[in-house]
């Protein structure tokens, strides 16, 4: 390592296959354990229900439960990083709900129009509770809880304590629909589903190989060809076994390509964008973000707004699936989206966290779900078995902190 | 062990390491009974280290030496044991729970308990008695958090005396009081001493040392430079005791050449913001030059951090001043308006407000700079990437690669990180505060090259520094700060330890 240039190129290059392995497997332990766990989970599911767990019409049902956690967690993943926490995401989701079935039946408006009000109604939410946070320093953690309590009441007053149910055909498609087959009606696998599978893993190839020539190009360290290649085969096969288990049922929901959509523009928010980078700095040391010059207030207004927006999306896929705005609708919505942030390794003392990890906790959350009711468990139990892994996962992230 | 001994407290050949530093060298300390022993040095000469290991906080596997108390042999390993052996320590931050109210704090941790239950009536009789003792006319019951600084002070003695404290330790007790609070703490601890209570008195303050002290020990760099009866020493004598080492340390040889005025900072004055009405910093101004490093010192509490934090816009309430860069003026609201107009501010304190250690090199040392490198919203990745590797290779940074987390690089490549990360939003004016603390002599000696680099490029460099050596090595120009005021100015050329310790220390 006496080479003054060490993060140079060359030097990772040079490196044997093994080593680099060992490199990388050691860099993002977390997320291969996190894939390792979920697979773990699937395997026992699958045994226990004797493989009606792993059919594609069981992984579709799954794909399409997870919609609503995992749109939230993309919200909560901000808070959470921010060092903060979001109490309120279920009764804000259950009212919101509420919001966009009543715009829809009583007052008679165009799905399309609903949607826009109500995702402008999820902006405000977030613009009050930003506020709070932000300018008048009360605790997330408090302004959250007021919240949950307020909007359990602005979801009965909207509603009238009664159910809103029975949508347009147009509007329950977003939480229950799939896209239609293009020319194969009766292919075994539905070809749009297998066309837009296709190029999706296409286009991650193009992406991977142009983004390589680039760093090449300019210098920057580059995994071993060999390396590069698992891993794009990895990934490749993930997209295609996912698509292909989708296409193999009824194809892909809009939901979970909705999720795509959100999880995408996440992604992007945390990786690329300035503000992702402040929110990250924020959560790691508040002192030493606002003495870098961010200003910290409006970057904890901008976090709730999204978050508040990101839950008008997640209300209004919840609402279509369900096809009714109920009065205990997102009832401990918001344990199930902490639960699966903390289990995608989000720190709860803030600064750590991945939307990938997230997702994948999400994932999680709802295998439980829909394992443990597949096997016909008593819901007493399901309650007690997620909110032991709850508690195992914070142990889990407490321990991983104390051993530095 | 026993035997007859003439002092109260002996502590022998008292040696205590920190990873890297020898913070006392075999340091001798004795005090006598009934007497007020002030204990005297600069910023970092091991005062409050000392005061540390004889109150327990450094349990006794920590350090090698020997206290007695009486001549006999005692070890601490909390500070309960030094609080049973009849010493209680008065820290500059006050230690009392602000919502509390007085008599619960007087006997926190001592509550007075008949079977397992407080006995609020005597808790509040016995309360009372102690306030008489320190001359305190308050209700016992009020809550802490309503009175003042200097009524805190006073509380916090009479719970070293609810405890039967038999040698009072306190720790520049006067900082953060007034000067009528001031005559009355002083008055009261020559009352003690008619009592025959032992009193060890820790202050920068030499006005105050001259006034109650009987006997006077100075510690420099470590190491005991001797104790003396207070009437065999004069000021200036003191002065020369505390700077008294001989400047072996090397600092790289200087090419800059100082130019136009950078930074003005005229009429400055700044209100405390937690103790209303102090003044914290008082008609300041000065200037910093193009290529030039403009040296700021003073002693612990002088307000040196707080005069950059304010210019930052980040501490206390502006009364009046105003700062300009190259004669145009800068809004001080928030430090992204002062960065943004090219003024950087390295802090003292790089883990608790410099770096996010749970993050990468390349993150924090990009931090604040994002908005340059930002396009259509997002972050040029590689353009990053390229500014980042280039600055470590400039700055020779030691990281095996630009995604090893900042906790786990050495204090020095922590430093130059963030540095680093300062230099990235291309500054004017760069203000580091304390850039060589905690880190090893050939880290320093690579900061102080580059600071020389930096200056004599062209930028206006100032630098606050706790250690003398440094001030004198490293700056074109001294100020030198003293109880929020400017106590004076001194070139290169005219800049001595015993100038600047004397200005720092109030005298003229």
């Amino acid at each position: 390592m006496a080479d003054k240039r060490t993060i140079k190129t060359k030097h990772l290059e040079e490196k044997s296959f093994t080593a680099a392995l060992a490199d990388i497997i050691k860099n993002n332990m977390r997320q291969y354990t996190m894939i390792i766990a979920l697979l773990l989970i699937w395997s026992i599911f699958t045994l226990l229900t004797k493989g009606v767990f792993i059919r594609p019409r069981n992984l579709s049902n799954l794909f399409l439960q997870m919609c609503t956690i995992g749109l939230l967690t993309g919200g909560m993943l901000l808070v959470m990083v921010s060092g903060n926490i979001d109490l309120s995401v279920g009764s804000v989701c259950g009212t919101l709900g509420a919001i966009v079935a009543y715009l829809m039946t009583r007052a008679g408006l165009h799905p399309i129009i609903a949607i826009l009000i109500t995702i402008g109604c999820g902006t405000l939410v977030g613009c009050w509770q930003g506020f709070w946070v932000a300018y008048r320093g009360v605790p997330a953690f408090i302004v959250t809880l007021a919240s949950q309590i307020a909007f359990r009441g602005l979801t009965l007053l909207v509603t009238n304590g009664a159910t809103i149910g029975e949508f347009d055909p147009g509007f329950k498609i977003i939480g229950q629909g799939y896209i239609p087959r293009l020319f194969f009606k009766d292919a075994p696998l539905h070809d749009l589903t297998m066309l837009l599978t296709l190029i999706a893993m296409v286009a991650f190839v193009f992406i991977e190989v142009r983004r390589r020539r680039k760093r090449i190009a300019k210098g920057f360290a580059v995994l071993p060809k060999s390396m590069q290649l698992i891993k794009l085969i990895l990934i490749l096969a993930a997209i295609g076994g996912v698509g292909t288990v989708l296409g193999s049922y009824m194809g892909a929901p809009y939901a979970i390509l909705i999720l795509l959509a959100v999880v995408g523009v996440f992604w992007v928010i945390t990786t690329r964008t300035p503000f992702g980078r402040h929110v990250y700095a924020i959560g790691g040391n508040r002192e030493a973000a606002r003495l870098s010059g961010i200003n910290v207030k409006k970057e904890m207004m901008k976090i709730f707004i999204i978050a508040g927006t990101v839950s008008a999306v997640a209300s209004i896929v919840f609402t279509a699936r369900i096809n009714a705005a109920t009065t205990s609708a997102g009832m401990l919505f918001e344990s199930d989206t902490i639960a699966a942030c903390i289990i995608g390794g989000t720190s709860t003392s803030g600064g750590v966290g991945s939307v990938f990890g997230a997702i994948i906790g999400a994932l999680v959350m709802a295998s439980l779900d829909n394992g443990m009711s597949l096997m016909n468990l008593p819901i007493m139990i399901q309650y007690m078995v997620k909110g032991l892994i709850l508690l195992v996962a914070v142990w889990i992230d407490i321990a991983n902190r104390t051993k530095k | 062990m026993n035997y007859m001994s003439e002092f109260m407290l002996e502590m022998r050949n008292i040696r205590k390491e920190f990873p890297g530093v020898v913070a006392l060298d075999n340091v001798d300390f004795a005090v006598l009974p009934g007497e007020i022993h002030a204990l005297v040095g600069e910023n970092g000469a091991g005062k409050s280290t000392l005061m540390k290991i004889l109150s327990g906080v450094y349990p006794k596997s920590s350090y090698e030496g020997h206290i007695l108390i009486n001549g006999e042999t005692k070890q601490f390993q909390s500070i309960k044991d030094s609080e049973k052996a009849g010493i209680a320590v008065i820290y500059q931050e006050l230690a009392l729970i602000k919502y509390m109210n007085v008599s619960e704090n007087i006997f926190l941790g001592n509550e007075l308990a008949k079977n397992g239950l407080i006995d609020w009536d005597e808790t509040h009789l016995r309360a009372s008695e102690v306030l008489d003792e320190v001359g305190l006319k308050i209700n016992p019951s009020t809550t802490v958090i309503n009175l003042g600084i200097g009524t805190q002070q006073m509380i916090e003695i009479a719970k070293a005396i609810a405890k039967k404290a038999q040698i009072l330790v306190l720790d520049e007790p006067t900082s953060a009081l007034t000067e009528t609070e001031i005559g009355n703490l002083l008055e009261l601890l020559r009352s003690f001493k008619s009592k025959g209570m032992t009193c060890i008195f820790i202050s920068h303050k030499l006005k105050e040392v001259f006034a109650v002290a009987d006997r006077i020990t100075v510690l420099v760099d470590g190491k005991t430079a001797g104790t003396f009866k207070t009437e065999d020493l004069s000021e200036s004598r003191l002065i020369s005791l505390m700077v008294g080492r001989e400047l072996t340390q090397r600092f790289p040889p200087k090419h800059n050449t100082p130019g136009e005025i950078a930074l003005e900072v005229s009429n400055w004055t700044v209100l405390d913001p937690e103790i209303p009405d102090k003044i914290a910093l008082d008609n300041i101004s000065f200037v910093s030059r193009k290529g030039e490093i403009l040296g700021i010192s003073g002693l612990m509490g002088a307000g040196r951090t707080e005069l950059i934090l304010s210019i930052m816009g980040t501490w206390g309430r502006r009364v009046s001043g105003d700062v300009r860069l190259f004669g145009s003026p800068v809004s001080v609201r928030s430090p992204s308006d002062v960065i943004s107009a090219g003024i950087s501010y390295l802090t003292e304190d790089r883990k608790g407000s410099g770096l996010v250690l749970i993050k990468d090199v390349k993150e924090n040392m990009a931090l604040a700079s994002l908005k340059k490198r930002t396009s259509g919203g997002l972050i040029d990745c590689d353009s990053e990437l390229i500014a980042v590797e280039d600055m470590v290779e400039a700055l020779r940074i030691k990281t095996p690669s630009l995604e090893q987390l900042v906790q786990n690089l050495s204090g020095g490549n922590q430093q130059k990180v963030a540095i680093g990360k300062w230099l990235l939003t291309e500054p004017k004016v760069l203000i580091l505060d304390e850039p060589t603390r905690g880190i090893d002599v050939g880290a320093k000696y690579e900061i102080y090259v580059i600071m020389n680099r930096l200056a004599a490029e062209g930028m206006s460099i100032i630098m606050i520094s706790s250690e003398l050596p440094e001030i004198l090595g490293m700056s074109d120009r001294i100020l030198v700060l003293s109880d929020g005021r400017l106590a004076g100015e001194l070139t290169r050329e005219q800049a001595t330890q015993e100038k600047v310790m004397t200005l720092a220390t109030g005298g003229k």
